[in-house]
């Protein structure tokens, strides 16, 4: 009764019985069990493979940002796509990157998005793709209407194959 | 026309169907434990002639030997059964032990029809072969390296290399050489030495991309292996020019099943409702061809033509008129594709079932699908 909440009190007399209570009561004190994941320890865990192949670090802000002062923003939009830091598991470069290509994606004008998206090839519609479903998911002043136009004129080449992709792609952006 | 619905059954979604050998009936699942037969009558229509009920659970995959005359089915339930006409036309069936704790996901005979591979969530494929002494059979067991469920699997004709494909985003072939009951096979392009689960050779579906692979095909000489990837993909490996792997990433939804139907030939279906074609060059390159019917969203104007039937279906979908209905044939995803009639080096009739519960057969042969595959020809 009392005995079983209050470790310290130990009576001369059944030293033992108290001692073993209040072996039972530290073993139950702690509830740091209930926070172990068990699943970790299934042995029929997909265990994903060690991927070894070289990510690259994401794309060059001097330059992007040098193309874009001159005005060249196809150029800037194709060094950003093609040097994407797809899988990298450093979270702050991805972050870092997807802000840059925002930056290149809201700086064209709206009548230009069709004719820069005709100037890339499958591969970099595919990254762009990604990019454009990553820029939903962080919007802000008139970034999405802005992206709409871009998914449009992507989705008009590339399909719903690129979507698809966006979803089932391992490597993240 | 060039593609004919069947109605076999209900209008409930079929998982899989295979043909006898003679083309007249064919068996097939719709979602549950039990695989129908259904013979084709002289009007053209289907009855059904037997029931095969002995699963417990949802059966994923039927595969019938032609020479044989065998049918093998598996499930979800773990297990797999063999099934023998008698001479009284009743089916008799025997347990095959798989000895997996998972799910049985696909099954195919092997081309001499001694041996069936089954593919499981269990990360395990199951080669079974029967030992005549016992007259049972036997699984032994594939494990290394898949790591995940196998979703389909595909015989090279030389009875030993089985491809498989796995929700690992990989495709592997391995040897199944059972020395029991089979001789010491020569050496092919995948490779020289054939022990028992050895692994021959291994494709990534990963490196551009990902996604379950749904199905795979070995071309008729077995050179070549192609799949379909859930990343709306498809990919040639071409083993005597190395192993180079060749893969497209289409802007269609994703396949669910392909086909050879020539040499330079891939026929893919899934969920577009729609088979597409596509061309192998002689370096493995794949290219798309057309789809085998045109479709768009067919809205149905017969009764939400009147104004009330426009608001009515404005309260109740949110948009005046019901444009529901596929332009395509099939409904639903096509799950699986059998060849009719033909081989893998001249496909004449192929067929679909899909999510729909429809049979539906390509004249690949004649009319309009003719005009397309010659207009493929390069």
């Amino acid at each position: 009764l009392d005995s079983l909440h209050s470790e310290n009190h130990v009576n001369a007399n059944s030293e033992v019985t108290f001692e073993r209570i209040g072996k039972m009561s530290k073993n139950t004190k702690s509830s740091a069990f209930r926070r172990i994941d068990v699943d970790q320890y299934n042995e029929d865990n997909y265990k994903e493979e060690v991927d070894n192949e070289p990510v690259t670090a994401g794309p060059n802000e001097n330059e992007v940002t040098s193309l874009l002062s001159q005005n060249k923003q196809i150029d800037a939009l194709k060094h950003v796509l093609s040097n994407a830091p797809l899988g990298n598991k450093n979270q702050a470069i991805k972050d870092a990157s997807l802000n840059l290509v925002l930056r290149v994606l809201l700086s064209f004008k709206t009548s230009k998005i069709e004719e820069a998206v005709n100037q890339l090839d499958n591969e970099a519609r595919d990254v762009l793709m990604k990019y454009i479903y990553r820029g939903f998911e962080v919007p802000n002043e008139g970034s999405s209407a802005q992206l709409l136009v871009w998914h449009e004129k992507v989705f008009a080449l590339s399909g719903v194959g690129s979507i698809v992709r966006v979803l089932t792609d391992k490597k993240k952006l | 026309m060039s593609a004919s619905i069947q109605k076999v059954g209900p209008a409930i979604p079929i998982q899989c169907h295979a043909w006898s050998s003679d083309r007249q009936t064919i068996a097939v699942s719709h979602n549950d434990k039990l695989v129908e037969l259904y013979k084709q009558q002289p009007g053209g229509s289907w009855n059904q002639t037997d029931i095969l009920d002995q699963h417990d659970l949802r059966v994923n995959d039927i595969d019938w030997a032609p020479n044989t005359n065998r049918i093998v089915t598996c499930s979800a339930d773990r297990n797999a059964y063999v099934w023998v006409q008698g001479a009284d036309g009743k089916w008799k069936h025997t347990l095959v032990l798989l000895r997996i704790n998972r799910a049985a996901t696909c099954v195919r005979w092997s081309p001499q029809e001694n041996k069936f591979a089954v593919g499981s969530g269990a990360r395990i494929i199951s080669i079974c072969y029967l030992d005549e002494e016992k007259d049972w059979w036997v699984a032994k067991h594939i494990r290394k390296p898949l790591r995940s469920t196998i979703t389909t699997v595909d015989w090279h004709p030389n009875n030993i290399l089985l491809a498989a494909g796995c929700t690992d985003f990989k495709v592997r072939v391995f040897s199944t050489y059972i020395k029991e009951i089979e001789p010491k096979p020569s050496a092919t392009e995948w490779g020289a030495k054939m022990p028992f689960a050895n692994l021959m050779a291994e494709f990534s579906n990963s490196p551009t991309g990902g996604g379950w692979i749904h199905a795979v095909a070995f071309n008729e000489e077995g050179t070549r292996l192609a799949w379909v990837g859930h990343d709306s993909s498809i990919a040639v490996a071409d083993a005597p020019s190395g192993m180079v792997m060749m893969k497209l990433k289409t802007n269609l939804l994703p396949f669910l099943s392909l086909l050879w139907i020539g040499p330079n030939r891939l026929l893919a279906a899934g969920h577009d409702c729609v088979p597409v074609l596509f061309h192998v060059d002689s370096a493995g390159k794949v290219s798309q061809g057309p789809k085998l019917e045109e479709g768009g969203n067919v809205v149905e104007a017969t009764a939400a033509a009147s104004a009330k039937n426009m608001f009515k279906n404005k309260d109740r979908l949110g948009q005046e008129l019901v444009d529901s209905r596929l332009g395509t044939t099939h409904q639903n995803q096509i799950n699986s594709m059998r060849i009719l009639e033909g081989n893998k080096v001249e496909a004449r009739r192929v067929s679909t079932t899909a999510g729909d519960g429809a049979l539906v057969i390509w004249n690949l042969a004649s009319g309009a699908l003719a005009g397309k595959l010659a207009a493929l020809k390069i």
